[in-house]
């Protein structure tokens, strides 16, 4: 297959890839949706508001589906971590294990709570206390997020451990968790799975109202997503600058693979787009001056360090650099929409509802996952060719086993099969059951067409 | 008591917490299906519906704790075990993630199809099976350790008896705690019509999971003499496992105190459980790997298990809301609510 059979550790590396780029989508959705739903209970509640209320309601009817793909493929992720890369779990298990560990305590913590906030949306008293179910739903998904990711920013910034003599010796578990990378880094992954659900639902409710269904319900979701979503973007911004800063204060490499920069250089321009030629010239690309000087140290004059400062076998591939420019524009693009909706929506006689905005907010979903997944990607691949960052290399980390290539095709076809069965459920599921229908269902609202008698 | 005996003992715990949760939902899986096939299955899908829904994801949970805590604690066990069992763990995933994602697409989809019952029910006997294949390595002799690279023996591993007799006695035992769970819930429920059907299933599966257990337990005798031996020295908790077994079933028989008949079912496969992991130590996998060689060091040891009781003190609340919730809510039960 592709001559690659007998490589491990490439293949490794794919069904490593695959796994993680399918569950991330879930993933995302998972810390990010419960948090939109609670806003959208909370809205119910302080409004008195029953169509707040529905739309929490049928958020997290959805929400339940891509959850279980997204419990399925985690538990998947987390037993292949220790099938594909033993020899990086060994070391991990000695550096890293409590992370992971609670990050299950967190896991299961968000279960509980959620089986409990589905089944009880009638059985209480007051709607307040239902409310506070979704409280623990929240912070299990939040703090799964910031666990799993410390153990991410660990493999960038290893510390907290001695090696001596090929063993790792004097750990502190905690200063390993806190590493220098872990503060940008979980914020920065937090933050854009809020950003990212908040578009996901709301290019759900842009396109009913494109498709001219002019409902107040869908008025009122496209409202609170976009108004949630401006926040979490200009947030998204903020952070991202200083991911920015981050990178080149302790992986400068990393940073200088994504912007394609050789020379060390103060006033160093910022690269979006272009192509690389084979002498590394850059060309066709948009060059912002100074702007990477300032994103790396916040003045111009700020010297960035270059690729050609590091031996060439310690460099990622340089293509790394279109998953960071398709990142960094889909956040930009997603800031602006949401923002401009939001400016639309505050000035009383323009009409934030046009269809080109409708249009452009539509997109912003499908796009904030492209988003996700190049930033991903940029993350893991920008960090090559190392799995654990100067301490170990990927392939001094996989499994020697020759079965990984069918195991690949395994699982592609298990994937795509979840990843149909899944959108046809969920569409199914609200196509046969429409807002108006549930409206009319829950007596919010009197059936459209009366009979004749 | 040593922190490797604490990390394993931790461990453990929770894949007993594992055995008797998934059995529980794995068996009634299997019922669903078999009793849509013989068409008793408005008197059971009920009842089941009612009781797996809200927790479906908990079972889960206790698998990925211990898959991960092991390599927390015993970070070596990701060299071996991780090496040999690519294939077999593949497809365990694989199984775990079509029967996880099939049922909540059958429940929250509100499809009712034929695939989807069969798919839950099948995968309810597959994923006991393929995960005892740890247990059966876990012997010694399945696997080579060859010039630092694992390799596992599929030969010895599909021809040996032990092994076949583990996948049994895994099976049975499913169907066993399942049917004993459901007696007790469909009981709770006032479902006399459920009751009936669930309490012969729990009789008829009661024997083949004992003779399986003795069987299982002379074929080790030939497998791993040195465990045997151990064994034979703990032989007083594998009495107490079968005086519990006779107690449930006595009760069961009866249609007696049918929530104390499961607690003698819990009881049984606790003690033979424990019984058979500690009398495995020191090895985590004969003869090669030891808690005492295979263990993390210290300050990850302690930040684990202070990790472990911060994490219990929150989740036996939340566990017990839960249950409340849904387990000892008679009107729950009932279906009026």
């Amino acid at each position: 297959m592709f001559g690659i059979e007998n490589d491990p550790v490439l293949l490794s590396r794919l069904l490593t890839a695959l796994t993680l780029g399918f569950h991330i989508i879930f993933a995302t959705l998972g810390v990010g949706v419960p948090l939109m739903i609670a806003i959208a209970e909370w809205m119910g509640i302080k409004r008195n508001d029953p169509h707040y209320t529905l739309l929490a309601r049928r958020w997290a009817r959805g929400f339940v589906v891509t959850v279980a793909v997204g419990v399925v493929t985690g538990t998947a992720i987390g037993l292949q971590l220790s099938l594909l890369w033993p020899n990086f779990m060994q070391a991990a298990g000695h550096t890293i294990g409590l992370p992971l560990f609670m990050e299950i305590f967190a896991f299961f913590f968000e279960a509980i709570f959620l089986g409990i906030y589905l089944y009880t949306w009638d059985r209480f008293k007051t709607q307040m206390r239902h409310f506070l179910l979704i409280i623990p739903v929240v912070i299990g998904a939040t703090a799964s997020a910031f666990f799993i990711t410390t153990a991410n920013a660990f493999m960038n910034i290893p510390q907290g451990f001695d090696i001596v003599n090929g063993m790792i010796t004097n750990v502190s578990p905690i200063e390993a968790m806190f590493n220098p990378a872990t503060p940008t880094k979980i914020s920065h992954v937090i933050i854009t799975c809020y950003l990212t659900a908040a578009f996901i639902l709301g290019t759900i409710a842009a396109i009913h109202l494109l498709k001219g269904n002019n409902h107040v319900y869908h008025k009122k979701a496209l409202k609170l997503t976009m108004v949630s979503g401006a926040v979490f973007a200009i947030a998204t911004a903020v952070i991202g600058d200083l991911s920015g800063k981050y990178l080149h204060e302790y992986q400068p490499e990393k940073l200088a693979a994504a912007e394609w920069h050789f020379e060390t250089e103060t006033h160093a321009p910022l690269i979006l787009g272009g192509v690389l030629t084979e002498d590394n010239e850059v060309k066709y690309a948009l060059e912002i001056p100074y702007a990477l000087s300032i994103l790396a140290g916040g003045m111009p004059d700020s010297e960035v360090v270059g690729l050609n400062e590091f031996p060439e076998d310690e460099l990622p591939p340089l293509w790394v650099h279109y998953a960071f420019d398709m990142m960094v524009f889909i956040g930009m693009y997603l800031a602006f929409v949401s923002t401009l909706f939001v400016v639309m929506n505050w000035k009383k006689n323009w009409n934030a509802f046009n269809k080109p905005l409708l249009i452009m907010v539509a997109a912003g979903g499908p796009l904030s996952m492209i988003a996700i997944e190049s930033g991903w990607i940029f993350a893991e691949v920008g960090r090559q060719p190392w799995i654990i960052n100067g301490i170990m290399r990927v392939e001094e980390g996989a499994t020697t086993s020759d079965h990984v290539g069918l195991m690949l095709v395994l699982f592609l076809i298990l994937y795509t099969i979840l990843g149909v069965t899944c959108g046809a459920v969920l569409r199914k599921m609200f196509k046969e059951n429409p807002v108006e229908h549930e409206l009319e269902k829950r007596g919010m609202e009197q059936p459209k067409r009366v009979s004749n008698e | 008591m040593s922190y490797e005996l604490l990390g394993i003992t931790v461990l453990w715990i929770f894949l007993y917490g594992y055995l008797i949760v998934a059995s529980i939902d794995f068996g009634a899986g299997f019922f669903s299906y078999y009793s849509r096939i013989t068409k008793k299955r408005h008197a059971l899908h009920h009842i089941i519906q009612r009781y797996l829904s809200p927790v479906w994801e908990v079972t889960n949970v206790f698998l990925v704790f211990f898959f991960v805590g092991i390599i927390g604690f015993f970070p070596d066990t990701a060299y071996y075990y991780g090496t040999a069992l690519l294939i077999p763990g593949s497809i365990s995933i694989i199984l775990l993630a079509i029967r996880g994602s099939y049922y909540a697409f059958a429940t929250y989809g509100a499809k009712d199809s034929h695939i989807y019952s069969l798919l839950y029910g099948a995968t309810g006997l597959l994923i006991p099976a393929s995960l005892t294949t740890v247990l059966t390595i876990s012997e010694g002799g399945y696997l080579v350790v060859d010039n630092g690279s694992v390799t596992l023996l599929y030969g010895e591993l599909f021809t040996s008896p032990y092994s076949w007799g583990v996948v049994f006695l895994a099976i049975f035992s499913v169907l066993f705690i399942s049917a004993a769970f459901l007696t007790y819930y469909a009981d709770r429920a006032k479902d006399s019509q459920a009751l009936e059907i669930v309490r012969r299933y729990a009789l008829s599966w009661a024997f083949p999971t004992i003779i399986m257990a003795f069987i299982v337990f002379f074929l080790l005798g030939q497998r791993n003499p040195v465990h045997f031996a151990n064994m034979m020295d703990l032989w007083w908790m594998f009495a107490l496992s079968l005086v519990s077994f006779a107690a449930a079933v006595w009760l069961i028989w009866k249609r007696r105190f049918l929530g104390v008949a499961f607690i003698f079912v819990m009881l049984q496969f606790f003690t033979a459980f424990f019984a058979y992991g500690a009398s495995h130590l020191p090895y985590l996998l004969f003869p090669y790997l030891t808690i005492y060689d295979g263990f993390t060091n210290e300050s990850m040891a302690i930040a684990l298990i202070a990790a472990f009781i911060g994490g219990l003190l929150m989740l036996i609340p939340s566990l017990y809301l839960l249950m409340r919730l849904f387990l000892f809510d008679a009107e729950y039960l009932e279906g009026r609510k």
